[in-house]
């Protein structure tokens, strides 16, 4: 692959990106208001979880703010990459544009995945930031190279499995050409990134865990802040994401051998 | 010898389609158990397209044509047969081939809708890895040709149709390929704009070279511009050669008017024995058989008092819509 070449094409696809995204100031306004009320509403309703128990599922609610802020963070990340560029797929392949796409000399899912990007996202990811460097400060960590090592780390698998889940079911546009409810039921699963996962039932634990692994995107980098991480699960992390992309890279080459276009 | 630059042998194609019955019943009955049919779209066809030629693919709407052409360029993957294009089998869509080809569809578009078509240009050009100045050059070299300029810089979404189409063209070669499939290019365009864009093909093959397959519904498109047509009838092709010998087969006969000085020539001249087509007044339309112009016309002219006559070819639609017509029709 020349990443040279895939460099200077992201560039672009980043200045055509704002450009189109600055046409419309309102938008962008709107989405930046929404980005900072959403968070206002989150951070107060884990309060009032919090209200009358001073821990859930073993944690603080001080704690439970990693968790917020490290979800609010892969928000951030799913609003300005994954959700502009990965419902995108939906349209292309309902209208037959994705012909384009496919002959175009580059990786087709590296310019799906990244065409677009939505600048009010990058919002919410600062947000996220400042919030966890809050949490850093009232949770009194002590920000050293093993810490940073494993934050990064966990926190990259998390986007690797985000993004995974997201292209899966995107792909599987390409037989069943409106997957719009399984994206918002994608979507309604990640709310419960912002709990702890002990904070629910067992058999709860198990399918956040195995079947749709939430619990992986929050809770494990969420550990690695409050040192109550074990390598184990880093581990695990890890190899999940990285099955997770290896099957996503798979899934939508098997998936293209079936792409019929759009009638003309 | 000019080579073939596209290789097609006994290439077949069929889709699985879902049958729904009409009515409440049929829809429930349809969500629940879905019934698919194997539909053969294409049926084992073969033919050859040289360098430099432009091939025009004639057939009525869903006779198959938009299939084979998005067989040739690599989208979709035929279930039998071979293709070669430009020596690359076009589904492996490798990227040398990629550089090699464009596909232009009048009814979708690549453009982005919120930015001035440059920015789509320069996209285009990082992608096909080329430098800013040598982009430059092209976008300069493309758009004189095209005669546009100050459209360049019109956010898309503000452009007429024509204006559009133009950029869209200007998108899809600024890598400078050797083989261009156009699905319905002038799709929706006014006549002029029509006119530029056939001008404008012509142009870029005399200078380029580049092959170019064609499908449109605009016999001037085909006529104007392809010397050779393939005609497509229900997946199979009915007819593959020059476009003249394709009429001259269709059309033996030609339409003369005679104005008789007098309206007693003009019945006399029904009377004569020549297939009438119609008759107002002194003027009579008489249907002859090309090979008997000249003597027909000889005996006329001997006979009758004729004021003027005319030649008329038949309407090139009227012909090549009898190709195009689903029944019964052998060439």
């Amino acid at each position: 692959m020349n990443s040279r070449k895939y460099l200077k094409v992201y560039k672009k696809f980043l200045h055509t990106s704002f450009a189109s995204e600055l046409e419309y100031k309102t938008n962008i306004l709107i989405d930046l208001i929404t980005a900072i009320l959403s968070l206002i509403g989150s951070i107060f309703l884990l309060s009032i979880f919090f209200q009358n128990n001073g821990y859930i599922g073993g944690w603080k609610f001080e704690q439970a703010l990693i968790i917020q802020g490290i979800y609010t963070i892969l928000n951030g990340i799913t609003n300005t990459w994954f959700n502009p560029n990965l419902t995108e797929i939906v349209k292309h392949i309902r209208e037959g544009t994705l012909d384009f796409v496919l002959l175009k000399p580059i990786d087709s899912q590296f310019f799906i995945s990244f065409k677009k990007i939505n600048p009010s996202g990058f919002l919410e990811i600062m947000l996220g930031f400042f919030l966890l460097f809050f949490c850093i400060r009232v949770n009194q960590i002590n920000l050293n190279l093993n810490f940073l090592t494993l934050s990064s780390i966990t926190i990259s698998c998390s986007i690797c499995i985000l993004y995974s889940l997201w292209f899966f079911i995107s792909t599987t546009t390409i037989w069943f050409v409106k997957t719009w409810n399984a994206i918002e039921v994608l979507r309604s699963f990640l709310y419960i990134g912002r709990f702890p996962l002990n904070s629910f039932s067992f058999s709860l634990r198990i399918f956040f865990s195995v079947f749709i692994p939430i619990a992986f995107i929050t809770t494990i980098p969420s550990e690695v802040f409050l040192g109550l991480s074990q390598l184990w699960k880093i581990s695990l992390e890890i190899i999940v994401a990285t099955v997770f992309l290896i099957t996503s890279r798979k899934f939508w080459l098997f998936a293209l051998k079936f792409y019929s276009s759009a009638s003309s | 010898m000019v080579q073939n630059i596209i290789d097609v042998k006994n290439l077949s194609k069929s889709f699985d389609i879902s049958l729904k019955e009409p009515g409440f019943k049929g829809t429930i009955k349809h969500f629940f158990r879905r019934q698919t049919k194997s539909l053969r779209v294409i049926k084992d066809i073969s033919f050859e397209i040289k360098e430099g030629e432009i091939v025009g693919f004639l057939g009525a709407n869903g006779a198959g044509k938009t299939t084979i052409l998005k067989m040739l360029c690599g989208l979709i993957y035929p279930s039998k047969g071979s293709i070669l294009v430009s020596g690359y089998l076009p589904f492996m869509r490798k990227e040398n081939f990629l550089k090699n080809i464009t596909l232009i569809m009048g009814q979708k578009q690549q453009l982005i809708w919120d930015l001035p078509p440059i920015e789509s240009f320069y996209l285009n050009a990082s992608i096909y890895d080329l430098d800013k100045f040598e982009a430059k050059r092209r976008i300069k070299k493309l758009s004189d040709m095209l005669e546009i300029d100050k459209e360049l810089f019109i956010p898309v979404r503000k452009l007429s149709l024509g204006q559009r189409m133009k950029s869209e063209l200007l998108a899809a070669l600024i890598h400078e390929p050797n083989i261009l499939f156009l699905d319905e290019p002038t799709l929706g365009l006014d006549i002029n704009a029509q006119r530029n864009l056939r001008k404008f093909l012509q142009k870029y093959n005399e200078e380029t070279n580049a092959t170019i397959c064609l499908t449109s519904h605009y016999m001037k498109d085909i006529t104007s511009l392809c010397k050779r047509v393939i005609c497509v009838h229900e997946g199979s092709i009915s007819y593959d050669g020059t476009l003249d010998l394709l009429l001259k087969k269709l059309s033996p006969f030609k339409e003369i008017l005679i104005i008789c000085r007098s309206e007693e020539d003009a019945i006399k001249l029904e009377n004569f024995g020549f297939t009438v087509k119609n008759k107002i007044k002194n003027e009579i339309t008489i249907k002859i058989e090309n090979n008997s112009i000249t003597s027909s016309l000889k005996t006329i002219l001997n006979n009758f008092d004729i004021e003027d006559f005319f030649i008329n070819e038949p309407p090139i639609d009227e012909i090549i819509g009898r190709v195009l017509s689903k029944k019964g029709y052998e060439i």
